[in-house]
């Protein structure tokens, strides 16, 4: 558990890397410690820091070993950790609270009955408590620009499907394990998909590439399959976002 | 015409090649880049020109290239049969490409990645900073015949016909691997078992990562079946469902949930990258401090590279026009002088 004095950990990762991890298991805190600790981290311009990111639970750092040791870094880390508790702290300030229309169910995402079930809903019941809930990018991964979105609800704790979907379309909303995945590409997936947007989330082709960042928040909003429609001809599928103050 | 090489026949699975993209961790892209970072250093050091520069990297198989200007190339990587307007040319070197002159690549003869240099490097659009194509990203695209590549303007200042000694990492070897952060989810029995096994590289393998085969018992961990994705680097050795390890590369993916036992060092990884199916590869720990040293050899290694190349010693039974040349006009009856003189 996050609070436990085994976390957090410092280990190496590769020859050039430590992994700062708050937990063994996904959990709000340990997720909220790894993003404001990468903020932190990113904030002390340290020499030789090459590159930072987040994984769920964990604070990634990158380095160049002829400009800084190990065992210099390691202090150095130890030391800024000490600083407060990450697992309670305030979220870094600057993220985005994103609203993105969704198609629940339908022809366009044909496995909302199914997830339903799963969790024991009605259909009506789980499209309120999916598309009211405001989940957190916890992290991206597995595809450019592709989030992993939490906690959902106690009640989404539902296994993935043990084969996989041949194809979801870029843009499915898929449900499993308390989370939600928006998937930035076609792809198989053994996640439940219950909803569709219109989001393009990697767009190589321009100056932003990537849309979304780990801690923005999110909240996917019920639509109807015509207003989506409309909405594909929008660079951003309908989606605004505001800063969270 | 601009400048540019223009193909005529593609091997599958060739892509434009750099060093890759660093920084975008964080939104889930790999840096990827040329699979074999040591081939692209020796490229560069036999053209005399940065490593940035963009290059062709053939996967097993070759292709037909033609030159819309006179240019310089340099051959690198997994050796491959090449010739120049059907004159064969050696792999390790930089040539002439007369504009005009067609450049043929056969299959590789070992190893597995070829890299085809131009003097000035290929200048096709750069996207997110680089100019290698990471296809599991979707970025990019495979280079096909009828393609024309631009090429920048050469202002390298080596000669060509010169050559290098290649570092060898065709046919498998040692993998020299540091312990990682699930290195203990491992038993001490697995880990010598481990390092203690040969293993043959498996006929799956892209520029993601190599499956290496294992006859016997596999590797799994009890304790690593539940873990919670973490982020991947290159060169980690995951521990798949079915025992097998598999090691990744430049365009792995950056999360992955399967246990890892440990990293393959940067030094190591064109010897993965390049191990043909079959090939025999083992690991062996060492620690932090000798990998760091290791790494540190390595870069010296990469920097001195330009003073490494030699100029090619023509072997005359390989010339095929040897009669034409001029190979007695020095020759004298011996009185020439003495004649001049009276």
């Amino acid at each position: 558990m996050p609070l436990s004095s085994e976390w957090p950990r410092l280990c190496t990762l590769g020859v050039d890397g430590f992994l700062v991890q708050f937990g063994d298991r996904l959990s709000e805190q340990a997720n909220r410690a790894a993003l404001t600790f990468r903020v932190a981290l990113e904030s002390q311009n340290w020499d030789g820091i090459e590159e930072t990111s987040t994984s769920l639970v964990s604070t990634y750092l990158r380095f160049d070993p002829q400009w800084q040791t190990h065992a210099d870094l390691r202090v150095m880390l130890k030391g800024l950790l000490a600083q407060q508790d990450w697992f309670t702290g305030d979220l870094p300030t600057g993220r985005r609270l994103w609203r993105v229309p969704t198609v629940y169910g339908t022809t366009m995402a044909p496995q909302l009955d199914e997830a339903a079930r799963a969790a024991g809903m009605t259909v009506d019941e789980a499209v309120a408590s999916v598309s009211q809930s405001r989940v957190r990018v916890q992290t991206i991964g597995f595809a450019p620009g592709q989030p992993y979105l939490g906690e959902l609800p106690q009640v989404w704790n539902i296994p993935r499907q043990t084969a996989l979907t041949d194809k979801v379309p870029e843009g499915a909303l898929a449900v499993a394990i308390q989370q939600l995945v928006l998937f930035s590409v076609t792809t198989p997936t053994g996640w439940r998909h219950i909803g569709q947007t219109a989001f393009r989330l990697f767009r190589p082709e321009t100056e932003q590439p990537f849309v979304l960042r780990p801690g923005d928040e999110v909240i996917f909003v019920s639509t109807s399959p015509e207003t989506l429609t409309q909405m594909k001809r929008d660079a951003d599928g309908g989606a605004t976002f505001e800063v969270i103050t | 015409m601009n400048r540019s090489l223009i193909v005529h026949r593609a091997g599958q699975g060739m892509t434009i090649q750099d060093l890759g993209r660093f920084g975008y961790l964080e939104y889930g892209l790999s840096r990827g880049g040329a699979a074999d970072h040591l081939a692209i250093a020796e490229g560069a050091a036999l053209l005399g020109q940065g490593r940035c520069k963009a290059t062709l990297e053939m996967a097993g198989m070759g292709g037909e290239f033609e030159a819309t200007e006179d240019m310089r190339i340099a051959l690198t990587g997994a050796p491959m049969r090449a010739s120049v307007d059907g004159a064969r040319v050696v792999w390790n070197a930089s040539h002439a490409l007369p504009k005009g002159a067609r450049l043929s690549i056969g299959g590789a003869v070992t190893g597995v990645y070829g890299y085809l240099h131009v003097g000035g490097g290929l200048e096709t659009t750069v996207k997110l900073g680089a100019r290698s194509a990471h296809l599991a990203a979707g970025l990019g695209s495979p280079v096909l015949a009828g393609d024309s590549l631009p090429v920048g303007p050469d202002q390298g200042v080596c000669q060509i016909g010169m050559g290098l000694e290649p570092s060898q990492r065709f046919d498998g070897g040692l993998l020299r691997i540091v312990p990682s952060l699930q290195t203990e989810f491992f038993t001490p029995e697995q880990i010598q078992h481990f390092e203690t096994t040969e293993f043959r590289r498996d006929t799956r393998g892209n520029r993601m990562g190599v499956r290496l085969q294992t006859k016997g018992v596999g590797f799994q961990s009890e304790a690593g079946l539940s873990v919670v994705s973490e982020v991947i680097v290159p060169g980690d050795v995951q521990i798949t469902g079915d025992g097998a390890p598999f090691v990744l590369l430049s365009e792995c993916q950056t999360t992955g949930g399967y246990p890892r036992i440990g990293t393959v060092l940067p030094a190591d990884l064109p010897r993965v990258a390049q191990a043909c199916a079959g090939a025999v590869l083992q690991f062996k720990f060492v620690s932090l401090e000798d990998a760091v040293e290791i790494e540190s050899r390595e870069w010296k290694k990469l920097q001195n590279l330009r003073q490494t190349i030699q100029p090619l010693i023509r072997d005359p039974r390989k010339i095929p026009n040897l009669l034409s040349y001029q190979l007695i006009s020095g020759v004298t009856a011996g009185d020439d002088l003495d004649k001049a003189l009276q």
